[in-house]
């Protein structure tokens, strides 16, 4: 009797394209599916991204292609402030929301944490199908927010629902910043360009990817907590699913907290409220009437209680994924596995008491000045620890450098880079001078940004062969992985220098300002460097789906990892484990273990294998060739 | 099969077993190297990840209307134009009918756990139609403001109240509709053991919910009319 339950599985392996492919309920084919939204949202603000750096190189210089697809835009193929000031907008949203928090956590997260903790699927499958789909049409009204504004066609349509949803102004979309301040951002049309209907599909987009997040947090802390499999004990997990469930964590408690914020906004906009616009505000010639009492510091707070811990929902599946990936090829245990876990929690849970570094310009007390700061270097802490640990896996270490381990490096690297300017802006001293400008620009990409990117590469490059069942070319990958490494380097190093001697960001042009006269060549050579680093991400997508049907066949564990991933079939069958749940009996990282006769123990080998002899020929799958 | 549940705990213990598992099977030779009695757990279905999801969820919607009082204390504070309104007395019937309510879920959570399906039915019956009442009170609180001329954007503590009612109506219509659910699954064949855990699971989820949903609005209710 026991024996029938067992063999249960909870739903079937689909047949039909749709159920399978389209509204799968498997975590892999969701996880499969957030990673191409994210592929596809990173083009879209890539490609704006370029265009920013053109129009800051070359202000005024006609691109005739932007004057038709843009008339009103770029009229002529010259790009209007305000069509930059859209592309800054709509960069930030989509690069933030649908490509930092989709793809790490969303993507590699659904794909891999069910079958790292050996379950058979996530808690809630058709809750994780919906947390997809709900993304996805976020992804559709945020696309649709650029194009109400930016065609005047379907700012037309949208302006025949009344004046709130006046559109086709001509930009590219909202122009509100990804942080979407108010009093401008709750006004509507009346505030100029870029705010009438597209702003608010700008915020129906951003609560729809709310819920989407929330549904998919509720899934991975449930999964975790009850899913693991025999002799998974919490610190016999891979460092990814500390990180994952962590960020489940930092997603779970902060996007209600913008959610909320969300709503009060559009009521602003819409209903006539006065949540964020205060009494006697005097926009574009005249007196905003009807409105009072409203606080825009409010929104800043609502905004940025969500939007630190949204730094790190995008940055820490990228340090799991780093931890995993330098312990696997530096072929030693991660350095220090407690206290990895417990800096993982500790940045987390910081990053909800920080919020105020966002605002020390705002006028707030000095005093809770001090305290934000305060916590804000004690961040410092845990991130030390987490660099020095990994300096310490590498240490004397027999390194092999294949492309997801030179994406790993990178990736400690950049945080190092980043985050050290991060103790900077934290002191409210220093950030009054550098406050908006090109400096704060340098200090969130590398980190929040770049770094993130480079731990999703690395987990691509590491995590593909068992996706696909072939292994991505190393040669186009190492190509790629230079390039990318100098490439950002070169853009946003130079962006301290911007900062520091005063270059405000979001400025569509700077040609009249006598003090930023000797930057020009540097902007230039910024774009230069963009435009290069840009380009050679088509060496990327190529070598993915080139491999995806070309790549040399990859073995169950090409890499010889532990972890449990790689004790099934490739790619893996529809409920991870064909029906057997794995046994765990070995910590994550049992590389070099004295005594053993590998140089790693699977997660799933029987206790004591590291003294017993002749398990080495059981596991005849290791090593097809990947040792340096 | 329904009459052999009496808790979950009763039926993990007659689930629990041991026997050979399978060797082999994914192309990995040791993966199915379990000894004889172990392993195999993590492929039976636990009814814990409901109990687990719906604190879960808890937080999540805590957060929210966390979110929302802290802008209510704020914005209270941040102009001269905060004006709070006469209670209406309907909403004390509110109040009244999601308490008992609770009491009700309560009853039918535990008549389920005594095996006693009718009872179950019936007291979930009663708790959605108390659920539905709790609701058309609230609509019927908002139909008397209106009247009074008191809209959403007339006064910031209008805009809170009725932001705060219906964000807590949309909430407990979601409990209604998983009441709904758990009653169409009171009728029809009784089905795998997996199937009664389930069962079981939703019910415990949706009476934890549901208590959640009755404790916020009395703190919502604390906070409109007695806060200050």
């Amino acid at each position: 009797m026991a024996e029938a339950t067992h063999e249960v599985h909870r739903h079937p392996a689909p047949t039909g394209f749709i159920r399978k492919y389209i509204f799968s309920l498997d975590h892999k084919v969701i996880g499969i599916q957030y990673i191409l939204l994210a592929l596809t949202a990173v083009v879209v603000g890539l490609i704006m991204s370029v265009l920013m750096r053109m129009n800051l190189s070359w202000p005024g210089t006609s691109w005739p292609i932007m004057g038709t697809l843009f008339p009103t835009g770029a009229p002529g193929g010259i790009m209007t402030p305000e069509f930059y000031l859209s592309l800054v907008t709509m960069h930030g949203t989509i690069m933030v929301f649908f490509v930092l928090t989709t793809a790490p956590q969303g993507g590699f997260g659904n794909y891999f944490l069910p079958i790292q903790i050996g379950a058979d699927d996530m808690a809630f499958p058709v809750l994780n199908m919906m947390s997809f789909w709900v993304t996805f049409v976020g992804f559709i009204v945020i696309l649709l927010a650029i194009v109400a504004e930016g065609n005047l066609t379907v700012g037309a349509w949208f302006s025949k629902l009344g004046v709130i949803w006046e559109a086709g102004s001509g930009t590219v979309g909202p122009i509100g910043g990804w942080t979407g301040y108010p009093p401008l951002s709750a006004l509507g049309k009346i505030a100029g360009p870029g705010q009438g209907a597209g702003m608010n599909l700008w915020i129906i987009s951003i609560a729809i990817f709310c819920v989407g997040s929330l549904l998919g947090a509720l899934n991975f802390i449930t999964t975790l907590l009850n899913m693991r499999t025999k002799g998974m004990t919490l610190m016999r997990m891979p460092l990814t699913c500390w990180a994952w469930f962590t960020t489940a964590i930092l997603a779970l408690l902060s996007f209600p907290v913008l959610l909320g914020g969300g709503i009060l906004l559009l009521l602003d906009r819409i209903a006539g409220t006065s949540f964020f616009i205060p009494g006697g505000l005097y926009v574009s010639g005249s007196t905003v009437p009807l409105h009072n009492g409203g606080s825009p510091l409010l929104w800043q707070h609502l905004f940025w209680f969500f939007g630190h811990p949204e730094v790190y929902i995008a940055i820490l599946p990228g340090m799991g994924a780093t931890s995993h990936i330098l312990s696997t090829f530096a072929r030693k245990p991660i350095f220090g596995y407690r206290a990895m876990v417990f800096a993982i929690f500790a940045i987390g849970m910081l990053g909800f008491f920080v919020w105020g570094h966002h605002m020390f310009i705002s006028g707030m007390s000095p005093y809770s000045a001090i305290a934000f700061s305060v916590l804000t270097l004690s961040i410092g802490v845990p991130s030390a620890i987490k660099t020095f640990n990994w300096l310490g896996t590498l240490w004397g270490a027999k390194i092999r450098f294949t492309t997801p381990m030179l994406f790993a490096i990178g990736f400690v690297s950049l945080f190092v880079a980043g985050g050290i300017t991060g103790l900077v802006l934290g002191q409210t001293s220093l950030d009054f001078f550098f406050h908006d400008t090109y400096f704060v620009t340098a200090h969130f990409h590398l980190v929040m940004g770049v770094a993130s990117i480079f731990g999703m590469f690395a987990a691509t490059y590491f995590w593909f062969p068992k996706m696909f069942g072939r292994m991505m070319s190393e040669s186009l990958g190492k190509f790629h992985f230079w390039v990318t490494f100098i490439g950002v380097y070169a853009i946003f190093v130079p962006f301290h220098a911007m900062g520091m001697v005063g270059m405000p960001r979001r400025y569509a042009q700077f040609g009249e300002y006598e003090f930023l006269k000797n930057t020009h060549g540097l902007v230039k050579f910024v774009t230069v460097a963009a435009i290069i680093t840009a380009a050679v991400q088509l060496v990327f997508y190529f070598n993915l789906f080139w491999s995806m049907f070309k790549g040399k066949k990859a073995s169950d564990n090409p890499w010889e990892a532990t972890t449990l991933e790689w004790t099934t079939a490739t790619p893996p069958p529809h409920d991870n484990f064909a029906g057997v749940a794995p046994e765990v009996h070995h910590g994550p990282y049992e590389f070099s273990v004295p005594g053993a006769p590998k140089d790693f123990i699977m997660q799933t080998e029987p206790a004591g294998a590291e003294i017993g002899a002749g398990l080495g020929e059981a596991s005849g799958n290791g090593g097809n060739g990947h040792k340096h | 099969m329904a009459a052999t549940v009496t808790s979950t705990e009763r039926i993990i213990d007659t689930t629990v077993g041991g026997g050979p598992r399978p060797r082999g099977g994914n192309g990995f030779p040791k993966n199915g190297g379990a000894k004889h009695g172990e392993g195999g757990e993590s492929m039976r279905f636990s009814p814990e990840r409901y109990r687990i999801g719906v604190w879960v969820a808890i937080a999540s919607i805590l957060m929210l209307f966390v979110a929302l009082t802290s802008a209510y204390i704020v914005r209270s504070a941040s102009g001269n134009d905060w004006q709070p309104i006469v209670m209406p007395k309907v909403l004390w019937v509110s109040t009244a009918l999601i308490l008992i309510s609770s009491m009700t879920m309560e009853v039918s959570r535990r008549s389920l756990k005594q095996q006693s399906e009718a009872g179950y039915g019936r007291w979930l019956m009663i708790t959605v139609a108390l659920g539905l009442g709790f609701l058309a009170s609230q609509v019927f609180a908002w139909r008397q403001l209106v009247r009074q001329g008191a809209y959403l954007a007339s006064n910031p503590y209008n805009s809170f109240f009725y932001l705060f009612t219906a964000a807590h109506g949309l909430h407990l219509l979601g409990g209604i509709l998983a009441l709904g659910y758990l009653l169409l699954r009171t009728t029809g064949k009784r089905g795998t053991v997996e199937n009664e855990l389930r069962r079981v699971g939703a019910a415990d989820a949706a009476t934890i919910y549901w208590h959640f949903m009755d404790g916020l609005w009395v703190a919502l209710f604390l906070l409109l009319f007695f806060w200050k």
